[in-house]
């Protein structure tokens, strides 16, 4: 399971003068949903739009399953299936007339394979139906289909559950998981909202403003931002005492933040307990990602 | 490539262009043939006989007494001049030129259909090939297949090719069965004049033969064709450079209009010889109507069209292959 599916190296893009890419690694495994997390406009879209051949980068080496995207474009593409941004497809064609269109654009075209894509994101109902007559949900299942069609070994996917209902963005998640633990593929999946890297992701890139900032397991970036919340009485005496020790901010309703360290909770607590503090409540506390990427990025705002 | 090619033929004919295109050129023909049934019985009404010996007799009468008023200008009327002595040719070799019948609408309808309206026919499949996967979005999905960007574009132009050819063959088409519906099917052996060449006022007919109506029309649709293709491979071009479609319309279109105008008027602005919108009434010298720049040539007009046709594909291709796509 350990096959690299995907490496980006020292990947740089400049439009003029400015640099819009300053630089990012990554190197993805088979079988792994990797996240791409950042604001809008820290570069996700175009990063990806370098990966899947549509921008020439400046600098660097993109390789998918060890071919080159830019000196062995078609080999690089049989290996992938996209989408980026909104699943653009013919409005006028019907949703099965959309895969033969890009079927025939495939080295091999295979309608058995059609079909079985097509029940997978469960569309046989609509198939023949006209892509204009379709709901958003459909139309990114539709999307992804279209995305299966090559049997790719490595998935990528922008912003795949951008204007879903909560209902699609559970499907997608589920889907998406299935994809890569059943038939092995590497998921790569852009996204603003925290949340959803949460729950779908093994491993994700917090990008911001063209840079990797972190990588690494949703887990391990969380507790390496944990926290302990304190309530004690008088609140300023103990809040003077924490302080000698560590950074303390003020929770919500009274309560005191501190960072969370397994050895010196308890120093912590024998010191305020000696001071004749009260201590009613410690509780530790995972961050919400949203809190980590913020104390990443320095503040920069997401949704 | 034949797949890529057949995507794209769906496609241009899924959205219904040829389909819009055809019906176009089917209400066009209906409304000429029947102005010109009604010129006809005008005539006939007119000169109250249907010999068309008088009605050309008539004509050159006509055309006389216009230049011998005053206000029209040298330009106009050396035209009027040449008209006259083309009109006398046939007169003294008793040829018909209004041979009525399905065969010369076609003719006619092709002579004053070559620099508006069989470029906007086309125009209206080309301006968009490209910029409408631009501007919906599409492009992207293309661009990330398996095949190189300049197969994708390959096989665009070719579904073009196909579709223009279809555009004149239609035209050829409708033109013939509606019109025949009036005029009669007849006339494809009728002899047409062919070869006079303009030379200042002088009408020189040392070139001028007899040809087989339909030998003439078949030069003639070629030299359509020729121009369709001339002017879709532009189309096509702005369609890559332009991201919007009614942007590379309206450029199309000002560039056609301009033609059109400038035709009129710039017989002593001798570099405008080398646009390509001045150059696309190619059947002008078949007819013998003289140039709208002195010293222009059927052979001059084709290479320059040829080079502006080269020029938009080159450029199209190395934008296409090499442009980011966002």
């Amino acid at each position: 399971m350990d096959e690299i599916t995907l490496s980006v190296k020292g990947l740089k893009k400049s439009i003029g003068k400015r640099e819009i890419i300053k630089g990012i690694d990554i190197t993805l495994k088979r079988g792994e949903v990797f996240g791409f997390l950042g604001p809008n406009g820290a570069g996700k879209t175009t990063t990806i739009r370098m990966l899947v051949g549509l921008i020439k980068p400046t600098a660097g080496k993109i390789e998918i399953c060890g071919y080159n995207v830019e000196t062995e474009f078609t080999k690089a593409m049989e290996q992938m299936g996209c989408i980026v941004e909104n699943p653009e497809l013919y409005p006028y064609l019907t949703g099965w007339e959309n895969l033969e269109h890009f079927s025939r654009m495939l080295p091999k075209q295979d309608n058995s394979h059609m079909k079985e894509v097509v029940k997978l994101v469960r569309l046989q109902e609509r198939i023949h139906d006209t892509v204009k007559t379709y709901s958003l949900g459909m139309r990114q299942r539709l999307g992804i289909a279209q995305a299966l069609l090559g049997r790719p070994k490595v998935l990528i996917l922008d912003e795949p559950t951008n204007g879903l209902d909560p209902m699609g963005i559970r499907e997608m998640r589920s889907f998406i998981r299935h994809l890569a633990k059943e038939e092995g593929l590497t998921v790569l999946v852009s996204s603003h909202l925290l949340s959803e890297i949460q729950l779908m992701c093994d491993r994700v890139a917090i990008i911001s403003k063209g840079e990797v900032l972190a990588v690494d397991s949703v887990e391990k970036l969380l507790t390496l931002q944990e926290r302990l919340t304190w309530r004690v009485t008088p609140e300023e005496e103990g809040k003077k005492v924490l302080q000698s020790f560590t950074t303390v901010s003020k929770g919500i309703d009274g309560t005191l933040v501190t960072p969370y360290s397994a050895e010196e909770a308890a120093l912590w607590n024998k010191a305020l307990v000696e001071k004749g503090i009260h201590v009613m409540e410690i509780n530790r506390k995972l961050p919400a990602l949203e809190d980590l990427f913020l104390e990443i990025t320095g503040g920069e705002t997401v949704d | 490539m034949i797949n890529l090619i057949r995507n794209e033929m769906l496609k241009i004919i899924r959205r219904r262009k040829l389909l819009v295109v055809a019906l176009i050129i089917s209400v066009l023909v209906g409304l000429f043939t029947y102005a010109q049934y009604k010129e006809a019985e005008r005539t006939r009404e007119r000169i109250g006989s249907q010999d068309w010996r008088t009605t050309v007799q008539q004509q050159i009468v006509d055309t006389q007494n216009r230049l011998g008023s005053s206000g029209i200008s040298d330009e106009w009327k050396t035209q009027l001049k040449l008209r006259i002595q083309q009109q006398q040719y046939y007169l003294d070799h008793d040829i018909n030129p209004l041979e009525p019948g399905a065969p010369t609408f076609m003719r006619t309808f092709a002579e004053h259909s070559i620099t508006l309206l069989i470029p906007l026919m086309v125009m209206v499949i080309a301006a968009d090939l490209v910029s409408s996967e631009r501007s919906s979005g599409t492009v992207k999905l293309l661009l990330t297949r398996p095949i190189k960007r300049w197969k994708v574009l390959m096989s665009k132009y070719l579904a073009l090719l196909l579709s223009i050819s279809a555009v004149i063959g239609i035209f050829g088409l409708v033109s013939y069965l509606v019109s025949g519906l009036v005029f009669g099917y007849q006339g494809w052996d009728a002899p047409v004049v062919t070869g006079f060449t303009a030379l200042g006022s002088e009408l020189d007919t040392a070139g001028a033969q007899l040809l087989p109506q339909w030998q003439y029309i078949l030069m003639e649709y070629s030299l359509v064709w020729f121009v369709a293709i001339i002017v879709g491979t532009i189309a096509f071009m702005l369609s890559v450079l332009v991201k919007s479609t009614p942007a590379a319309m309206g450029i199309m279109l000002a560039a056609l209009i301009s033609g059109l105008i400038l035709s009129n008027m710039v017989s002593s602005w001798e570099s405008a010889r080398y646009f390509f919108m001045i150059n696309m009434d190619l059947t002008a010298y078949l007819a013998g109507n003289p140039p709208p720049i002195e010293g222009m040539t059927l052979g001059f007009s084709l290479s320059i069209l040829a080079v502006w046709g080269i020029a938009a594909l080159v450029v199209s291709f190395l934008v296409f292959t090499r442009e980011d796509v966002y």
